[in-house]
């Protein structure tokens, strides 16, 4: 498998008024070509600033950032970024939201608009093209901030803590969707979460950060086949994976010294 | 791309539908109740003998009056035609200069130390200034309107470009937006509803403004009028120059609203 993307000692520090704050220390992470990553650590350990740093929209401070082997040099339509507050532009229609990427791109206005239908649809949103984000629900915003992602095809997709602020059924239908899109098209993910469940139930691997400073404190395999499904979630070998996981998020002291 | 999903999800809203909201009617009836009953009061008052007020009968005749002999329209006119002028000199100025400081920190830390002390100077204290400097011909009346309008509009969409959620910036960046791009697709749209609240504070700046302007020196509008009609204690003139004032305020903010419920329909209001 090749790699995607390749953090190589990456390290980040914040000044701050009288201090500077070490937020991530010597970070070493490879993600191959299409493998689905989930991060999960306790909030603070820097994991907005790994991924902002794969998007291009923070540099880092020391070390390099390789997308297929060369170094990230500020955000770029190949690297799709789902943000947890949605970032839908709220005077845009749905589908004008959808088709912002695609405006920035040379493509031909037909191909433009069968590209932003095909997305809307992907993410269940027909009826809804021309409705302002103002009058979706939280999970449907999300699903448009998710096409267009889509629309512009990027090979990595981003995601930070994208369902976080959804209630519980809607998150699940979004994971079986994103899963379902996913191995149909087998993007590269990188998905941040605070939800164990979530990021066992999504990856491949887990990537377990610690904080203070932050860093990778370790990489869990998820030996689960795909499809995903909802007997899976309740087998006893998911329930070993996400006590696994569970443990080294919230038992890091005891993990470390071991 | 396959449609995976195209159905519709229990927890989504029924599909949006096109439905203008009805003005509740009971809110107008209430509302003319209350002018007319503002109106009888007025009417009692006069009736009752309060030292030379004039009743709403006679205001009506002498606008009439006004109105027949061309003097009110003249009037009119000559303020509106000072307001606009003011209003869309400093407004056009303030947006550009405004999104130059919301975007730039330099231009900010240049500009900013000024407007915030001319705002501290009410604009009608420029007045002598104005006169002195550009005699008392339209000039130094359009400056200060000019200015009102200007400082009002300048600090509202500079606070609007600062504002700006930067995770849209960000989303817009991610999708490849340049610069360029980013300002016009993301920071003029974002900050429109700072710089129309702007305009409505900037409009009823330069309104005010311009009476007191003309009360002091001018030829003709409808603060002269009212300050003629002081010298020959002519109160139903200075009630229709009064009434004139508050109806043109209220239709301009009206206006204004009417642009902004169109060009900000999009906010979600909590
Ligand atoms: N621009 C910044 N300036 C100063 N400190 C920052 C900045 N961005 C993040 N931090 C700090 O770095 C740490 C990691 O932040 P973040 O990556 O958002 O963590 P996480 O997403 O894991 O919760 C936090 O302690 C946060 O306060
Ligand atoms: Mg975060």
């Amino acid at each position: 498998m090749t790699t995607k993307i390749s953090f190589r000692g990456v390290s980040k520090t914040f000044a701050l008024k009288d201090t500077d704050f070490l937020a991530l220390d010597r970070v070493d992470l490879d993600i191959a070509d299409r493998e689905f990553v989930t991060v999960v650590g306790p909030s603070g350990c820097g994991k907005s600033t790994l991924m902002s740093m794969a998007a291009g929209l923070v540099e880092p401070g020391t070390g390099e950032i390789l997308l297929d082997g060369a170094p990230v040099a500020g955000p770029g339509p190949d690297r799709g970024v789902i943000f947890q507050q949605y970032a839908l532009f709220p005077w845009l229609t749905v589908r004008k939201n959808v088709e912002f990427g695609l405006n920035l791109a040379p493509v031909p206005a037909q191909e433009r608009r069968e590209r932003a239908q095909r997305a809307i649809d992907l993410v269940g949103l027909t009826d809804f093209a021309d409705a302002l984000p103002k009058t979706l629900s939280g999970g449907m915003k999300q699903r448009c901030a998710i096409a267009r992602a889509y629309a512009v095809n990027p090979k990595v997709l981003l995601m930070d803590e994208p369902f976080g602020a959804l209630d519980a059924l809607t998150r699940v239908q979004l994971q079986d969707q994103l899963l379902d899109t996913w191995s149909q098209e087998r993007r590269t993910v990188m998905f941040i979460t605070h939800d164990v469940d979530e990021a066992v139930y999504l990856a491949n691997r887990v990537i377990v950060m610690a904080a203070r400073p932050g860093r990778v404190h370790r990489v869990i395999d998820v030996d689960l086949p795909y499809p995903r499904t909802e007997e899976l979630r309740l087998s006893p070998e998911f329930a070993r994976i996400r006590n696994e996981v569970w443990h080294s998020v919230y038992h890091q002291t005891s993990a470390h010294a071991e | 791309m396959t449609a995976l999903s195209v159905s519709q999800r229990p927890g989504d809203p029924p599909a949006p539908r096109r439905r203008r909201a009805r003005r509740p009617a009971r809110g107008i009836v209430l509302n003319v109740v209350a002018v007319a009953a503002g109106l009888a009061a007025w009417t009692g008052l006069s009736a009752s003998g309060i030292q030379g007020l004039t009743g709403p009968v006679e205001v009506a005749v002498r606008g009439a009056e006004l109105i027949a002999d061309g003097t009110l329209t003249a009037d009119l006119l000559a303020s509106l035609r000072r307001v606009f002028t003011g209003f869309a000199l400093g407004t056009a100025l303030a947006v550009p200069v405004g999104f130059l400081m919301g975007w730039y920190a330099t231009a900010r830390a240049l500009i900013e130390p000024y407007v915030q002390f001319f705002r501290t100077i009410p604009p009608l204290a420029i007045i002598p200034l104005a006169i002195l400097l550009m005699g008392i011909g339209e000039t130094p009346k359009v400056f200060v309107i000019f200015l009102a309008a200007f400082l009002s509009s300048v600090v509202a969409t500079f606070q609007g470009v600062m504002d700006v959620d930067k995770t849209l910036i960000n989303a817009a960046r991610v999708l490849g937006a340049s610069d360029r791009v980013i300002f016009l697709k993301v920071v003029v749209p974002a900050s429109t509803p700072f710089i129309i609240v702007g305009m409505r504070v900037g409009l009823g700046a330069a309104w005010g403004t311009l009476v007191a302007a003309e009360l002091i020196a001018a030829q003709e509008g409808l603060g002269y009028r009212m300050q003629q009609a002081q010298l020959y204690y002519d109160l139903p003139t200075i009630f229709v120059g009064l009434i004139s004032i508050g109806v043109l305020g209220l239709a301009m903010d009206r206006l204004l609203q009417l642009a902004e419920r169109r060009l900000t329909g999009w906010q979600e209001r909590r």
